[in-house]
C-alpha cells in the first residue's frame, strides 16, 4: 500500500507543478503547442508516472529518477555554455551542420554558417511554430498522449526543441549534428520537443549527441516526431553519453510514406537510466525501416529499449538489431512489438536482440511480441542472452593475446555487427573508437568539451 | 626443451592423465598415438594451458621453467603453439586484426619492434603461399565459414607466422583429404629446424608418412605404454590398437 501512496505522491508533485506554472507555460508559446497542453496534462494526471504495473514499463523503475526536487526551465535562458567550446564538439571529417539544444532549448550556431541547401530549415521549434505554423500541422499527431504518460508529460511541458524541415526533393549532403547538453547548477528536469519533416524525395542524415556537463541530477524527457514523405530517406543517429545521475527518457515516433527509407541508430554509451521508446508507423507501400541499437552499461546503469513497428501498408520491410553489453550490476531490457495489420500483405519484419552479460550480477529482460493480422507475411524474431565464449577466448590467448585484450576483441566483435551498419563512415570510425574506449573502461569523451567527471 | 614428469590431470573431476613422462629435445618430432579417449587431446590442451584441465600431480618444465605456472598467452609467447583439433569460429574478429595482434604480441615479448600494417601484410602474404592460403579467407572473421580443411590450413598458416619453438599438432590430420594433408604437412616440414620441436598428436598413421617422427609414443588410459621409432606407427596401422589394449589388461 505504501508503494501506491509514494507513487501517487510522486505524480502529484508533477501535476502540482504544472498547475503552478501553467500561465508561464502558455505565455509566449504558439497556439500549436498550447492547443495540445491541456489534453496532454489531463492524460498525464490519468496515467501518472508509470510504475512496473504498466506493462510497457515493466522492466524500468522510474521512481527514483522522478524523486529529486528538480528545477524546471520553462523560459529561454541566456546561453551559459561557451559556444565556441561546445561547437568544437564535432565528429572529425564529418563536416556537419551544427546546432545546440541546451537544457531542452534550441540555440542557433551563430559562429558558423553551415551549408544547408536553400529551403532547409534548422531552427527552434518555439519560433517556427509561431512563424511558420503551416509546417507544424502534424504536430503531436504521432506522439500519442493517451498511450504513454511520459509523452503526455512532455507535451504538457513542451516549449522548445529543434525543428528540421527538408523540402521536396532536396538532398542535404552534409549531416546535421545536434548537440544536446544538460548543464545547470541545480538538479534539472529538461523537456525537449523535436520535429522533423522530410518531404517527398528529400534526403537527410541527423546525428544527435546527448551529454551532461556537470555532476548534478538530470532528467531529460524528450519527444521527437519524424515524418518521411514518399521516397524520402532519413538516417537518424542518437549517441547517448551522459553520466550515472542522468535519466534519459527518449521517445521517437516515425511516420513513413510510400517508398521511404528510415534508419535509426541508438548508441547508448553512458547514462544512469536510459529508456528509448521508438515507434515506427509504415503507412505507405514499399517503405523500409531499419532500427539498430547498442548499449554498453556498467555499475548500476539501466537501459531499456522499447520498440514498436506498425506495418500498416503492404510490401514493407522492417529490420531490428539490438545488442547490449552489460557489465557489473547493470541491467537491460528490450521489448519489441511488431504489429502487421490486416491487408499489410507481403510484409517482411525481422527482429533480433543479442545480449552479452559480463558478470553474474548483470541482468537482461528481453521480450519480443508479434501481432499478425495479415496472412501473407514473413516475420521472425530471435533473442539471446549469453556470456563471452570461453572457447574463443582460449583460442585467442593460445595465440599470445593477453586475456584483457582478448576479451576486448570479443566484445568489440559483438558490438561491431551493429557499428558496421552505420553508413556515415567518419561517424562509424568515431563510434568504433568510442566503443573501444568504453569497453576498455575509459571514459569515452566524444568531444573536447569539459567532460570532467568519470562517474 | 620440454620435460614432462609424472603428470596427472583431470577434467570435471575425472582423471584423464595418469602419470605421463616425456622428454622432447630441440629438433625432434614426437608422435603421440593412441585409441580414442586415451588422453591425447587432454595432454595437448594441458600443455597449452586450457583452464578446465586441472593438473593434480607432476610437473612440466619448458626451457628450464615451470610451464604450468604460466598463462596460455605467456606459453604462446614463449614459443608453444597448439594447432587446435577444432579451431574456433570467432565472428566479428577479422582475421587480419587477429593475426597482427598475435604476431605483434610475440614480437613485443621478444623485444622486437611491432610491425606496421604494411609490414605485417607483407609478412602475411609470404606465409600465405606456404600453405596455399587464400585472401578470400584472410578477409573474413577468424575461421568463420571455413571448411574443415580450411580451418586446419589456417592453423598451420598461423604457425608459419608465429614460428614457434614447440608446435603441438592436435589431430591436425582429421577431416583432411589427401591433398590438404600434403599441404599441411609441407607447411609443418618447412618450419623444421634443429632448434624447433614438434609433437604430432594423431589417431592414424597417415600423417606420419609426411611428417616423419623420430619417436612414436602410444598413450593408453592416460599413460604412455610404449615408445619406439617410426616403425611403431606402421605396426599400429597394421594391427590396430587391440593388441595394445590386450597387452595392458583390457
Amino acid at each position: 500500500m505504501s508503494v501506491l501512496v509514494d507513487r501517487t505522491d510522486l505524480s502529484l508533485k508533477y501535476t502540482a507543478h504544472y498547475t503552478e506554472v501553467k500561465d508561464e507555460l502558455f505565455a509566449n508559446s504558439s497556439d500549436i503547442l498550447n492547443a495540445q497542453r491541456k489534453k496532454a496534462f489531463q492524460n498525464f494526471v490519468l496515467q501518472g508516472i508509470p510504475t512496473r504495473k504498466n506493462e510497457n514499463y515493466k522492466y524500468t523503475n522510474l521512481n527514483l529518477a522522478f524523486t529529486p526536487d528538480f528545477k524546471f526551465i520553462h523560459t529561454r535562458e541566456e546561453k551559459k555554455a561557451d559556444m565556441g567550446e561546445v561547437f568544437r564538439c564535432d565528429v572529425p571529417q564529418l563536416n556537419t551542420n551544427l546546432a545546440l539544444v541546451f537544457n531542452g532549448w534550441f540555440y542557433k550556431n551563430e559562429t558558423e554558417k553551415g551549408d544547408l541547401p536553400e529551403g532547409v530549415i534548422l531552427d527552434s521549434l518555439d519560433s517556427i511554430s509561431k512563424e511558420r505554423p503551416e509546417l507544424l500541422e502534424k504536430y503531436a499527431s504521432l506522439a500519442n498522449v493517451e498511450e504513454d504518460p511520459m509523452v503526455a508529460l512532455n507535451t504538457a511541458f513542451a516549449k522548445d526543441g529543434f525543428f528540421l524541415y527538408v523540402p521536396k526533393n532536396v538532398v542535404v549532403e552534409n549531416p546535421i549534428q545536434i548537440i544536446n547538453l544538460l548543464q545547470d547548477e541545480k538538479d534539472t528536469f529538461a523537456t525537449q520537443r523535436n520535429f522533423i519533416l522530410v518531404e517527398d524525395g528529400a534526403k537527410v542524415q541527423v546525428l544527435l549527441c546527448d551529454h551532461t556537463l556537470n555532476l548534478n541530477q538530470y532528467l531529460n524527457n524528450s519527444v521527437t516526431e519524424i515524418f518521411a514523405g514518399n521516397n524520402a530517406e532519413v538516417e537518424f543517429y542518437t549517441l547517448q553519453n551522459q553520466h550515472n545521475k542522468a535519466t534519459n527518457i527518449n521517445s521517437v515516433f516515425i511516420d513513413q510514406q510510400r517508398d521511404s527509407r528510415v534508419t535509426t541508430h541508438t548508441a547508448s554509451l553512458h547514462g544512469g537510466l536510459i529508456r528509448n521508446n521508438l515507434k515506427f508507423a509504415l503507412n505507405g507501400e514499399n517503405a523500409e525501416a531499419n532500427m539498430f541499437g547498442m548499449a554498453f552499461m556498467d555499475k548500476n546503469q539501466h537501459v531499456d529499449n522499447f520498440t514498436q513497428v506498425i506495418h500498416a501498408a503492404p510490401h514493407c520491410e522492417s529490420n531490428q538489431l539490438y545488442k547490449n553489453v552489460l557489465h557489473e550490476k547493470s541491467s537491460g531490457a528490450f521489448a519489441g512489438r511488431i504489429h502487421v495489420v490486416r491487408d499489410a500483405q507481403k510484409t517482411n519484419a525481422f527482429q533480433r536482440n543479442n545480449n552479452l552479460l559480463l558478470t553474474d550480477e548483470a541482468t537482461m529482460q528481453t521480450k519480443p511480441q508479434l501481432i499478425i493480422d495479415a496472412d501473407d507475411v514473413k516475420c521472425s524474431h530471435g533473442a539471446t542472452v549469453g556470456q563471452i565464449d570461453e572457447e574463443a577466448l582460449f583460442y585467442l590467448r593460445a595465440r599470445g593475446i593477453n586475456e584483457d585484450q582478448a576479451r576486448l576483441m570479443m566484445m568489440n566483435a559483438f558490438a561491431h555487427e551493429v557499428v558496421k551498419e552505420i553508413k556515415l563512415e567518419p561517424l562509424r570510425d568515431r563510434i568504433d573508437e568510442l566503443v573501444d574506449k568504453r569497453l576498455k573502461g575509459e571514459v569515452s569523451r566524444c568531444h573536447d568539451c569539459a567532460y570532467q567527471c568519470d562517474c | 626443451m620440454l620435460k614432462i614428469k609424472d603428470l596427472y590431470a583431470s577434467v570435471e573431476g575425472m582423471e584423464i592423465l595418469k602419470g605421463i613422462n616425456l622428454e622432447v629435445k630441440p629438433g625432434e618430432v614426437h608422435a603421440i598415438m593412441g585409441p580414442n579417449g586415451s588422453g591425447k587431446s587432454t595432454l595437448a590442451n594441458v600443455l597449452a594451458g586450457k583452464e578446465e584441465y586441472e593438473v593434480t600431480h607432476g610437473e612440466v618444465i619448458y626451457e628450464g621453467e615451470d610451464l604450468l605456472e604460466k598463462s596460455p598467452e605467456d606459453r604462446a609467447k614463449d614459443g608453444i603453439f597448439l594447432s587446435f583439433q577444432y579451431p574456433v569460429e570467432i565472428p566479428g574478429v577479422p582475421m587480419v586484426n587477429f593475426l597482427k595482434t598475435s604476431v605483434n604480441a610475440h614480437r613485443k615479448h621478444k623485444g622486437l619492434k611491432e610491425l606496421t600494417a604494411g609490414e605485417f601484410l607483407k609478412l602475411m602474404r609470404e606465409k600465405m603461399d606456404l600453405v596455399d592460403m587464400h585472401t578470400k579467407l584472410t578477409n573474413r572473421s577468424v575461421n568463420e565459414g571455413f571448411s574443415g580443411g580450411e580451418k586446419k590450413k589456417n592453423e598451420i598458416f598461423q604457425m608459419a607466422l608465429l614460428e614457434p619453438k614447440l608446435a603441438i599438432l592436435d589431430e591436425t590430420d582429421s577431416g583432411l583429404d589427401i591433398d590438404a594433408l600434403k599441404t599441411v604437412a609441407n607447411g609443418v616440414n618447412a618450419l623444421k629446424s634443429p632448434e624447433r620441436a614438434t609433437i604430432v598428436v594423431t589417431h592414424y598413421q597417415r600423417l606420419l608418412d609426411y611428417i616423419v617422427p623420430d619417436f612414436v609414443h602410444i598413450l593408453y588410459k592416460g599413460k604412455i605404454v610404449k615408445t619406439a621409432g617410426k616403425e611403431l606407427a606402421l605396426h599400429l596401422e597394421e594391427k590396430g590398437y587391440d593388441w595394445i589394449k590386450s597387452e595392458n589388461g583390457n
